[in-house]
């Protein structure tokens, strides 16, 4: 993919989410940082396609210990935030 | 045509993120965003492994099931005290991630990397190591496994300055070097990053934890979205800049909070200030208690309407318990009862609002500073649990104090204030609190747990 289009594409979605994210009141930000502290372990992504492709073993092995790191991130992360969503009632 | 497909399904998954955290700006929808992000997520996860066509090695799975099952079992067990530490872990496991994405391609592939990929692959792995030392140290002073207080090495400003230049120019060298020569240079860069994370994470102090967790949650998305550049993924680099987005502007709120710039949370300069000769715990504390029992009852009979001020003493002394009792007993005879929450009360951003909701305390109750603020002049009584610092009415314009200028609550407004404090010992900021010395003012130290069961007593006699 074109650099500079993922570049564009890096400004776009930093300023949608900065505008939406200005939203969240601060009753919620500690949801809410564990929350997109979640959706960080989107870095899965990149550990899956890269430990399939590695043809050394040494760097399976990293791939390995990336994919396990970043799951821990992504369900870690969005079941404690779960929990704590679920508390707030009115 | 597959590419183009993949393109337009991430576009979908990076709305629904979005939506997701949009839905999370209130608390009826935030459970369902959050549901939303972690299906977008998963989704997102099964796209990558049908179009790359590897959905049935089993060693992605393998590390896909043992990560899954360690995060639901750190998720399942940690305290809501200990939600800032588990925060910080994840940040720096995610960060971690990325930088051996970015370590793998570069040992894979580095001789048919582009420039801008070799560039990015450099940056990620600074980045990402830097989030994942700095985030481990950060949890650790949390849990209190390591002292809380800014540790300042020697020559401290001289060492993380040298590892910085230290990083770029092996960054730098890596670039032009030949493959395997490049993967050295990686690997050296990604340790001196792991210590230029210690370096800056074990300088900030306890009470400034809001601000370097922000930073590094931050960190965290900034890391994925390079490593998306590296590897040329969309959704890595849409999703990490949201990411990123979200944890400067946490950043930027708990700065202003604090009134404190970043260069200055990141030096640690408030292991320099030093609190005045004065001593602290003056005498005149002890005020005529015995003789004015009976009053103490009657503000507690006229009381209509209370305000309660939680600081992470609160949280400290486990009396979340005990103000819900407190909340319950007068919401049941009619009294207004309002929570005043300062932005930095707690030890990551909405901190306190958690706490809270853990017992059950409706959160429209919950008030932020600017709300409530204006509020105290007309409140009967002001309960202030565990917190000093945010109640200072003076500890904000004593210059040189890590926060000077920080907005504070103004409880000295309320008609009678009442503190339920450990002790008299000034709190961060190392300025001895005035507010313990007003005539309006009732001290009473000890445990929260203990001195509120006290006033739940007080409160049963005066309102039988």
């Amino acid at each position: 993919m074109n650099p500079l289009l993922l570049i564009a594409l890096f400004v776009l979605a930093a300023v949608l989410g900065y505008r939406i994210i200005r939203e969240v009141p601060s009753l919620l930000h500690t949801p809410l940082m564990s929350g997109t502290n979640a959706i960080s372990g989107v870095t899965i992504l990149g550990s899956l396609v890269a430990t399939a492709a590695a043809a050394a073993s040494g760097s399976r092995l990293l791939g390995f210990i990336a994919i396990v790191m970043a799951s821990i991130n992504l369900v870690g992360g969005f079941v404690v935030t779960d929990r704590m969503l679920k508390m707030f009632k009115q | 045509m597959e590419r183009t497909i993949y393109i337009a399904v991430s576009i979908v998954l990076c709305a629904l993120v979005l939506l997701g955290i949009r839905w999370m700006s209130s608390p009826r929808t935030a459970v369902r965003g959050n549901r939303l992000s972690a299906v977008s997520m998963l989704a997102a996860v099964l796209l990558v492994l049908w179009t790359e066509k590897i959905i049935s090695l089993p060693l992605l799975w393998a590390g896909i099931v043992i990560g899954g099952a360690i995060g639901y079992y750190l998720a399942v067990r940690a305290t809501m005290l200990q939600m800032p530490q588990m925060v910080a872990l994840l940040n720096g496991l995610g960060g971690g991630a990325s930088a051996l994405v970015a370590l793998i391609e570069i040992v894979e592939k580095y001789a048919a990397m582009a420039p801008f990929n070799r560039v990015s692959s450099q940056l990620a792995l600074i980045v990402g190591g830097v989030t994942l030392s700095g985030s481990i140290v950060a949890a650790l002073k949390l849990d209190r496994r390591i002292a809380q207080r800014p540790v300042v090495l020697r020559g401290h400003s001289f060492l993380a300055g040298g590892s910085i230049a230290l990083m770029l120019a092996l960054a730098a060298a890596a670039l032009f070097a030949g493959n395997s020569p490049a993967t050295a240079f990686s690997v050296a860069v990604v340790l001196v990053a792991l210590i230029y994370g210690i370096l800056m994470a074990i300088r900030v102090g306890g009470a400034d934890m809001p601000i370097t967790i922000s930073l590094l949650n931050s960190f965290s998305g900034l890391a994925g979205a390079i490593c998306g550049f590296t590897i040329e993924e969309p959704l890595l680099v849409a999703v990490g800049a949201i990411v990123g987005a979200s944890g400067l502007i946490l950043t930027q709120i708990m700065c202003r909070a604090m009134n404190r710039s970043l260069a200055h949370v990141l030096s640690g300069s408030i292991a320099a200030y030093q609190p005045g000769a004065g001593e602290a715990a003056p005498e005149s504390e002890e005020k005529p208690e015995t003789g004015e029992e009976i009053s103490y009852k009657q503000i507690l009979a006229q009381a209509r309407k209370v305000i309660i001020v939680p600081g992470y003493g609160m949280a400290l002394a486990q009396a979340q318990g005990k103000v819900k009792e407190l909340f319950d007993f007068w919401e049941a005879r009619g009294v207004e009862v309002k929570f005043a929450i300062h932005p930095v009360a707690g030890r990551m951003p909405g901190h306190m609002n958690v706490l809270l909701a853990e017992v059950d305390i409706p959160y429209d109750r919950l008030c932020e500073m600017e709300q409530i603020n204006p509020e105290f002049a007309t409140a009967d009584l002001a309960v202030v649990v565990g917190a000093c610092d945010v109640v200072n009415p003076a500890a904000n314009t004593v210059e040189g104090t890590p926060i000077y200028g920080m907005p504070v609550l103004k409880v000295e407004e309320a008609k009678h204030v009442f503190v339920y404090n450990l002790d008299l010992k000034p709190g961060y900021s190392g300025v001895d609190n005035p507010l313990y010395k007003m005539k309006h003012v009732r001290l009473c130290l000890g445990d929260a747990k203990e001195t509120l069961a006290g006033l739940l007593e007080e409160l049963a006699e005066a309102l039988a």
